[in-house]
């Protein structure tokens, strides 16, 4: 490994009460790490734990164990939160899916992307709060001409641009976007994939990108976590992941993308994976240089 | 039965069959505060019996308005301003309400794109398709109703239903809860299925039996289908033929095999190039450059003119004809217009025989 850690996640657990029912154990000993420059994607199925994993990075929630290390900073013990509060507070932003619902209507365009520096008490570098908009707005390709309009009077690959802006107004060092494509058209979809690249090659934003297009992730990732109830069954470079895939929920995953070619897509046969049987335990196994997958007991590969 | 349906719309006469449905020039708009919407400008288009049709665009495009009108479920706001709808023989743009709530469910039937929002969540998977049971066999006793409801859950891939149609919405996942809104699509047999981004809201592994679900209904029962999607792999996967919508109109259609390796309008190329597979190992994806254009306010000429690298001068001008390539196959461009330039398109034909 060369790069830096920026993000250490060691063993979260993290389960949600579900009243007389007992709990649901949404994170069940969640480990990766995110280097600096790089696209770290999560993926797996609706429920398996990638946007607590996401809460639980940006300290929205508090995991029941396990810790979170952001730039060595222990982000789960309050002490040391409060003591590193204002950088992990502007180093660390999210992205939401659904940016209808994540701005606040009533705001303006330059008030939003403006609020996470007011908010930071933080003198705008570029003299006033305006042109400090104005400055992160061509930054994501929108034209200035919008600085006064309300999320409402935009499209929705506007207002993902507006949502961007605003997380890269605090000049974070990791991004936490949670399935922040998903609610986009096909051809808006490349526009801010083409923006999330060129934001880590040129200028070294790291993400953590939540999403469960694969075809996607396979495109914009570096290294690619996935997770099946909670935990890590499978991580490695994207390329490498999706070629040689080798859990088997993994090899369900990848053989479900689905084929823009009607007749390849017609003859491709998904494999299936019978949810449920994952033991317990398993032992985490490097396959291949950086190719790590969950080895059940001691099951030859 | 009478009106609409008196010809059996299962009957599957070959060749000289007329279309299940046939849509002539519709043109369909909303009026807002903002002023007239063109959601729909004057579109045509034919489904024949068992086949799936697959509407493709970006959102906005009027490819749910589409759908909309045709069941005649549009927001007061919105008015068929003209062409007709012609089902089973008689024209339902017409229709009065009394007349579309016998047709619907019968002649058509529509699958939305969040199962949770489509089912009740304090009712009973059980009851929800009960409900719908009823509505079309309403002297049918409790034990029938029943029967047919565990029927239709069989049928629509819910194993053990006669355990699962006591429970409630929230115990079912989501490639279930379609399953479940499936089958309360399917109770009153329907000659074809709406089915507006059935798949969207679900992940990879379920989406895929899902659609194929939707294609085995089609041949066991012969349903046709009308999907509503932005996802070319869903298109891939279903469809028989293709209608690609821009700003309110069908730009492009033709089989799925024409339209995936011999694609014939700017849009659809731009939409395929978009698509991540086709950009492997390219630093960036290709994007279509700037917006779909305003419907209150729809350009003069092509509206795709100015988000398309290939336009020329007329497209600034003049609204492009549909011109046919094949028997099935046709293109609202004027790059298929004799006069016009050759050029070399920027994908097509690499994928045959593949």
């Amino acid at each position: 490994m060369a790069g830096e850690v920026l993000l250490d996640v060691r063993g979260l657990v993290h389960a949600f009460p579900l009243g007389r029912a007992g709990s649901v154990r949404a994170l069940d000993g969640l480990s990766f790490q995110i280097e600096r420059g790089e696209i770290y994607g999560l993926v797996g199925e609706s429920g398996c734990g990638k946007s607590t994993a996401a809460r639980c990075v940006m300290n929205l929630l508090r995991p029941q164990e396990g810790r979170v290390l952001f730039r060595g900073i222990d982000t789960c013990d309050p002490r040391a939160f409060r003591a590193g509060r204002r950088l992990l507070q502007r180093a660390r932003q999210l992205i939401f899916q659904d940016s209808a619902s994540s701005l606040d209507p009533r705001m303006r365009v330059w008030e939003l992307i403006a609020e996470p520096l007011r908010i930071q008490r933080a003198a705008p570098p570029r003299g006033s709060f305006r042109a400090e908009a104005e400055f992160q707005m061509k930054y994501v390709g929108l034209d200035p001409g919008y600085l006064d309009k309300y999320p409402s009077e935009l499209s929705g690959g506007q207002r993902q641009r507006v949502a961007i802006a605003r997380a890269l107004a605090a000049e974070p060092e990791l991004l936490v976007a949670d399935e922040p494509i998903a609610a986009l058209d096909v051809s808006i979809q490349a526009q801010i994939v083409n923006l999330f690249k060129h934001l880590q090659a040129e200028h070294g934003f790291s993400f953590l990108f939540i999403a469960h297009d694969l075809a996607m992730v396979e495109f914009l990732c570096s290294r690619v976590g996935v997770m099946y109830r909670g935990r890590l069954v499978e991580e490695a470079p994207a390329g490498e992941l999706f070629a040689r895939p080798l859990h088997p929920y993994t090899r369900a995953l990848v053989s479900a993308i689905p084929i823009p070619d009607p007749r390849r897509e017609r003859a491709r046969r998904p494999v299936e994976f019978r949810g449920g049987e994952l033991p317990p335990g398993g032992v985490w196994t490097e396959a291949s240089p950086r190719h790590f997958v969950l080895l059940e007991g001691r099951e030859p590969l | 039965m009478s009106g609409p349906l008196g010809n059996s719309p299962r009957s599957r006469e070959e060749g000289a069959a007329p279309p299940l449905l046939e849509v002539k020039h519709l043109s369909v708009s909303f009026f807002t505060d903002a002023g007239e919407v063109q959601a729909v400008r004057d579109v045509s288009f034919s489904l024949k019996a068992g086949e799936v049709l697959a509407l493709v665009g970006e959102s906005g495009c009027g490819k749910t308005a589409l759908c909309r009108s045709i069941m005649r479920l549009l927001p007061r706001s919105g008015k068929i301003k003209g062409g007709s709808i012609l089902a089973g023989g008689a024209d339902i743009a017409r229709c009065g309400e009394r007349d579309m709530e016998k047709l619907r469910g019968r002649l058509f039937s529509m699958v939305f794109q969040d199962p949770m929002t489509a089912l009740n969540p304090v009712m009973t998977v059980g009851e929800q398709i009960g409900e719908a049971v009823r509505v079309h066999r309403p002297r049918a006793s409790r034990r029938e109703v029943r029967a047919r409801t565990a029927e239709l859950m069989e049928l629509a891939g819910i194993g053990r239903p006669w355990e699962r149609m006591d429970l409630y919405p929230h115990s079912f996942s989501g490639g279930m809860r379609q399953r479940a809104v499936l089958a309360i699509a399917l109770a009153g047999e329907p000659a074809i299925l709406f089915a507006d981004e059935p798949t969207t809201a679900l992940d990879v592994t379920v989406q895929a039996q899902i659609l194929d679900l939707f294609r085995d209904l089609q041949r066991r029962l012969g349903t046709a289908a009308v999907f509503v999607t932005h996802d070319l792999g869903v298109v891939a996967r279903v469809a028989d033929r293709v209608a690609v919508m821009y700003a309110g109109k069908i730009v492009e259609t033709g089989t799925a095999e024409e339209i995936f390796y011999d694609p014939r309008h700017p849009y659809t190329w731009g939409l395929l190039r978009a698509l991540p597979a086709l950009s492997k190992g390219r630093d960036s994806l290709y994007a279509i450059p700037g917006m779909p254009p305003n419907l209150a306010n729809p350009p003069k000429g092509d509206a795709f003119a100015c988000r398309n690298e290939y336009a020329l001068a007329i497209d600034y001008e003049e609204e492009p004809p549909m011109v046919q390539i094949t028997d099935t196959h046709s293109a609202a461009t004027w790059l298929l217009d004799p006069r016009a330039p050759k050029i070399t398109p920027p994908l097509g034909g690499e994928a045959r025989g593949g």
